[in-house]
């Protein structure tokens, strides 16, 4: 169920197709089949690549043949030595190396790759390698790499007034420590990357979130000018920043095999190797010490955040960096400290995922903010309500909220809507103290209910001057026909461009939906307006793109009057314009407002424009004789500026809002020595129709002046709601204290086991 | 194609076997086919048991029912015969995998397969159940709590076809139960399965039949459990008291689904709560 | 070694050769270039694969190329092309079914074969029906929204 609440229409003005929710353009073709995803795509003469991967965590290679004599006919193998330039995947830095050189650094790290002419065949080749490695000592986990005290991979430190002072001034200190796990993307289509040579450039076409960063891969390890290397983005069959930073590697083994092959090839991962070898989220560990007044009142937060990083570094100083902007949640509070760092291990390097950092640093400031409550004698909306950040609070940055902070009408409207406060209260009451009676003789089977309560908010954007930096162009141009191209980067993973583009565009111009056309995210055709991450795809492209139309409809509008013309139709008009020989193409840049500044060494200012914010009510019962949670329903309340289609925005929601379900609940990497216990989908669980709660979105709109018609970015949000308020709701049932996710029925057993042995 | 790869009989199916005992039968293939591609591959000659009519439908036979052994799961859980006769069997039926794999995955598969994790075992071993086993010796039956030598072991010999499952008439008055501890909601892996038939008169549990899955290397049937309850008149002590003797009778393990302490935990609380249902439904 | 199977596929009577335990998954994507079946796991678990195997719905990793013959196999290509589906596809699209594409084939094949055989199921119908797709993006929301039937408050359009 959605519903979205917003301005009265009257004060909508011309906004034409903004707000309407028009079937989605590429919907059809994919509900048919017609869509060509990375291995749809038809190539001549194709042939397929495999990879030989590393079975230890951290080993040295002391030797690595290829016996072509025992490899189907023609084989092509490449190792770390063949490669023809640099070894490094440039993404941040560039130490992430394209084939292990000499020491792997996790298990299913690429060691070698193949090409065959079929997929079995470059299977089979595999089995031509010999391979010695000389096993090292690793580690494995988050608490290892914290005992090994190795330098951290990246470091961040946040902090606004006197941390100390105030805490030893509270009346009130709540200590508190949570703990998150890795967490799998699970795209339902694999990774898959095809290479080939065409008029003298590279292409490389397939499953990619980031053209740019794949070309700027290419092009710095193999030495290319940049015109000599082209990349395509095919359909993208989900992505979940899956597919921000593993693309560049894939797609540089494809073009060098592709290279030594001298005809095209394609890698295509299954199932089993993209969990193996692909990025993650980040575990987390995260301590507060937070010091409360007798009210209930916030003075002082004190954060310190583990992530692990995995076996490089990636993107993981930019992972940590949202991790600690979003550490100490929607509130004020003058004293905050937040530290964290990166911690290297032995396993596969985690990357983006939806949230970036923040829902694990959220879940730990919402499970903390219970607790506080607990201690205050306050319940949880009381706390909330008592402490929320709003219009003119600053955060620990010393950025001042502006009117677009939105934190408490969330909290107020998803408190009306699902009537929490009462419920939890009957919830705890009916408790009683000492948890649920599991194991007692008499009760029904009538499951433990309970309610869990988040608030939370998201920056939308780049962190800090990532925009400045990157001033993302669009272009857009006049065809001799009058209609609009319009041109960017960014690729359709579901979340819906396709669909939002074409309606920015034609309310900015004015100009029917029919009256544009979208250029295919074709690194040889379009401008490099930025990867499609960050919640910036709306709010940061849509928004230049709105001003490159505008100008394009404002020349034509121009030369019309100069000309005495009538203003006509504007197709029409608009190819009398490029007939005339008029200036017919613009390039516009995202121009990053001059007030909003941040200094990246002191982490002070403004760290992005602004925030989406949102609060979720999640209701679960508890099965009294195996501990299995179900969610019934989640409620969410986002405030998104203006839904520019509200269906693919309320989509978001209902989507992100699962997939942090499934992470509160079910999902879990297992690892054993470095090695994979679930590496596959019969065990690395993910939530299928049944396990699904009901998920009531509710969008609030206050147009945001810096977003296109007042969007606001918000795809990852919603990752940053559920797990919290999942784990809230498990307490109010059972009174057990829910500090770790996935609260597997497992878990919730050993906890309630201990809390009796503890009891007595 | 060759008849060999598809019989249509059972005689040519034993026949091809006997031939060839190097063939690999297969059925509905849902285990079979997530092989590894070049495992998959290298089963260059397979023996289709799907097209065999004496390995089909669902017959009422002399009182008791005989099941096909390449009857789907659909077909079972949508069978008006199972559903009154065996709703614990009609209910395993409806929670193995989706509903595709219940178009596909079929009984005798499930038997076959061995897998201690199988959801309909332990419900054909509280229901005693007996499998009818064809060779080219003739026809054998078994009674099914024999079938499971060793963890994914048979005492099917080689050159042997299943080909039904036969299920004795329950007596009256009896009732059946039938719960499944999955990794999820549905399409999920079970952490515990158990199964139980028991008569109920005036008051007191006789011919208790328990049985669990993913607790042991095979499929168990709990006999401690069983005859903790002999004769015990039923109500919350004596649920209490079976359920925990079933608890120590099953050997689980620590694997990536589960830990040997929850399943222990959780068979106990699904044995008891299964008893006390028992108690109130009559 | 190869065998030959005689099918009727999508209508048409249908030659397929390869090896016995070739999956009908790579029958279909390699060998005739019907891609609109996808691959989401190669295990049984996903029904990104799922066809129809004389009307019933299987995955088409799990079916060896040996047990085709003499079967009716339906891929979404077919569903594409039927006109009573069309109603049913538009509706799968406006109501949000829709986002990534990598499960949808899969889905609406399932979705299709339930609605054959009950055209306006239940929720939780439809949710057991569809237990063996995965989806990631949507929530299932907007899949279940375009096969129930809605009242007007569920109504993903403005409020006001």
């Amino acid at each position: 169920m959605t519903g979205t609440d917003t301005v009265p229409a009257g004060e909508r003005g011309d906004l034409g197709p903004i707000g309407t929710s028009p079937p989605r353009p590429d919907g059809l073709a994919k509900a048919t089949g017609a869509a060509v995803f990375a291995d749809d795509l038809a190539v001549a003469g194709l042939w397929f690549g495999a990879t030989l991967r590393s079975p230890h965590p951290h080993a040295r290679i002391a030797a690595l043949r290829f016996d072509p004599a025992r490899a189907p006919e023609g084989a092509v193998a490449l190792t770390a030595r063949d490669l023809p330039g640099f070894n490094g995947v440039q993404l941040i830095d560039d130490e992430w190396p394209i084939l292990a050189d000499g020491v792997v650094r996790h298990v299913g790290e690429a060691v070698a790759i193949v090409a065959a002419p079929t997929r079995v065949a470059a299977r089979r080749a595999l089995a031509a390698f010999d391979v010695e490695y000389e096993p090292l000592p690793a580690v494995l986990t988050l608490e290892a790499a914290a005992a090994a005290a190795a330098p951290p991979l990246a470091e961040v430190e946040i902090a606004c007034g006197d941390v100390e002072a105030a805490l030893a001034a509270a009346e009130l200190v709540v200590e508190g420590s949570y703990r998150t796990g890795h967490q799998e993307h699970i795209y339902i289509e694999c990774q898959a990357m095809t290479a080939w040579e065409e008029d003298g450039a590279l292409v490389v076409a397939g499953s990619m979130q980031c053209p740019y960063y794949v070309h700027k891969a290419l092009v710095h390890a193999l030495g290319l000018p940049p015109d000599r290397a082209r990349v395509r983005a095919t359909a993208v069959g989900g992505g979940f920043g899956g597919k921000e930073d593993y693309p560049s590697l894939i797609g540089l083994h494809a073009a060098l095999l592709a290279r030594a092959a001298g005809r095209p090839v394609r890698l295509a991962y299954d199932r089993h190797e993209d969990i193996v070898a692909t990025t993650k989220r980040h575990p987390a560990e995260v301590s507060h010490r937070t010091g409360v007044a007798g009210d209930g009142t916030l003075l002082a937060l004190d954060v310190e955040i583990l992530l692990d990083g995995g076996a490089y570094r990636t993107l993981s100083p930019v992972v940590l960096s949202r991790a600690a902007l979003h550490a100490s949640g929607p509130y004020r509070c003058a004293h905050v400290r937040v530290r964290g760092r990166v911690l290297a291990t032995h396993t596969a390097p985690n990357g983006a995922f939806r949230g970036f950092g923040a829902p694990q640093t959220q879940f730990a400031m919402e499970r903390q903010m219970d607790r506080v409550a607990r201690a205050a004698g306050l319940d949880p909306y009381e706390v909330r309500a008592r402490n929320v950040a709003g219009p003119g609070d600053r955060l620990p940055t010393g950025q001042t909220l502006d009117d677009s902070a939105s934190a408490r009408l969330c909290l107020e409207e998803v408190e009306r809507r699902t009537g929490f406060r009462e419920r939890w209260r009957r919830h705890d009451a009916e408790r009683g103290r000492g948890g649920v009676r599991f194991g007692d003789g008499a009760e029904g089977r009538t499951p433990a209910r309970g309610v869990g309560l988040s608030l939370y908010f998201h920056g939308a954007g780049f962190t800090g001057n990532g925009e400045r930096r990157m001033r993302s162009p669009v272009a857009a141009r006049l065809l001799p026909d009058g209609r609009i191209e319009v041109l960017t980067a960014m690729t359709d993973m579901g979340q819906g461009c396709a669909a939002v583009f074409p309606q920015i565009a034609a309310a900015a111009a004015g100009v029917a939906e029919e009256d544009l056309v979208f250029a295919e995210p074709d690194t040889g055709e379009v401008p490099d307006s930025g990867p499609t991450v960050a919640s910036r795809t709306t709010m940061i492209v849509g928004g230049a793109i709105a001003r490159a139309v505008s100008e394009l409809r404002r020349r034509v509008d121009a030369w019309l009057a100069a000309h005495g013309e009538e203003p006509g139709p504007f197709r029409a008009a608009a190819a009398r314009y490029v007939a005339a020989g008029e200036p017919a193409e613009v390039v516009v840049h995202h121009e990053t407002p001059e007030a909003q500044r941040f200094d990246e060494e002191r982490y002070q200012g403004a760290a992005y424009p602004t925030f989406a914010w949102g609060a979720d009510v999640a209701e679960v019962e508890v099965d009294p004789d195996t501990y299995a949670v179900r969610p019934l329903r989640v409620t969410a309340v986002c405030e998104v500026g203006r839904a520019i289609h509200p269906r693919l925005c309320a989509g978001q929601v209902e989507g992100g809002t699962l997939q942090a379900v499934g992470w509160a609940l079910l999902e879990e990497v297992k690892l054993e020595g470095g090695r994979y216990l679930n590496d596959r989908l019969a065990t690395y669980i993910i939530p299928t129709a049944r396990d699904a709660p009901r998920i009531d979105v509710h969008l609030l709109e206050r147009p945001w002046e810096g977003g296109p018609f007042g969007a606001k970015g918000m795809g990852e949000l919603p990752m940053d709601g559920g797990a919290p308020a999942v784990a809230a709701a498990v307490e109010n049932a059972t009174g057990l204290a829910v500090e770790e996710v996935p609260i597997t029925p497992e878990r919730l057993f050993d906890l309630d086991r201990a809390g009796r042995r503890e009891r007595g | 194609m060759s008849a060999a790869a598809a019989p249509r009989t059972l005689d040519a199916a034993v026949a091809a076997l006997a031939a060839d005992p190097s063939l690999v039968p297969i059925a509905g293939c849902t285990d079979l086919m997530v092989a590894d591609p070049l495992r998959r591959l290298g089963m260059d000659r397979v023996l289709d048991l799907t097209r065999i009519p004496e390995l089909a439908g669902i017959r009422e036979k002399d009182g008791a029912i005989e099941i096909g052994a390449a009857t789907t799961f659909r077909a079972l859980g949508d069978s008006p015969l199972v559903r009154e006769r065996f709703p614990a069997l009609a209910q395993a039926a409806r929670v193995v995998g989706g509903w595709q794999i219940q178009n596909r995955a079929t009984l005798g598969g499930n038997v076959a397969n061995a897998s201690p994790a199988g959801d309909a075992l332990p419900v054909l071993l509280a229901l005693d159940a007996e499998l009818v086993i064809a060779g080219a010796g003739g026809t054998r039956t078994l009674p099914y709590g024999e079938f499971h030598v060793g963890y994914r072991k048979t005492a099917l010999r080689v050159g042997e076809i299943l080909t039904r499952v036969r299920l004795p008439r329950p007596a009256t008055g009896s009732a059946q139960a039938f719960r499944k501890v999955g990794t999820r909601e549905a399409q999920a892996i079970s952490k515990v399965v158990v199964a139980m038939a028991a008569k109920v008169e005036d008051g007191a549990l006789s011919d208790l039949r328990l049985a669990a899955g993913s607790v042991a290397p095979t499929p168990l049937r709990l006999r401690a459990a069983e005859e903790a309850a002999a004769g015990r008149p039923l109500g919350a002590q004596t649920a209490e008291r079976v359920a925990r003797v079933a608890a120590g009778e099953v050997e689980p393990i620590d694997d990536v689904r589960s830990t040997a302490d929850y399943r222990r935990f959780a068979l106990e609380r699904v044995v008891r709560r299964m008893l006390l249902e028992l108690g109130t439904r009559r | 070694m190869s065998v030959t199977v005689r099918a009727v596929l999508n209508g048409r009577e249908t030659e397929l050769t390869g090896h016995p335990m070739e999956r009908l998954l790579d029958v279909l994507r390699d060998g005739l270039a019907l891609t609109g079946t996808k691959e989401g796991c190669g295990e049984g678990e996903c029904g990104a694969c799922t066809v129809l195997l004389d009307g019933e719905p299987v995955l088409s990793c799990l079916v060896p190329l040996v047990q085709c013959d003499e079967r009716r196999i339906d891929t979404v290509e077919a569903l594409a092309g039927e006109p009573r589906a069309r109603a049913f596809l538009d509706r799968f699209v406006a109501a949000g079914g829709v986002q990534c594409g990598a499960c949808t084939p899969g889905i609406v094949v399932t979705a299709w074969a339930l609605l054959e055989r009950e055209a306006r199921p239940h929720v939780e119908a439809v949710r057991d029906a569809l237990a063996g797709n995965l989806c990631r993006c949507t929530g299932y929301e907007g899949i279940l929204r375009a096969l129930v039937e809605e009242g007007p408050a569920e109504s993903g359009e403005k409020a006001r």
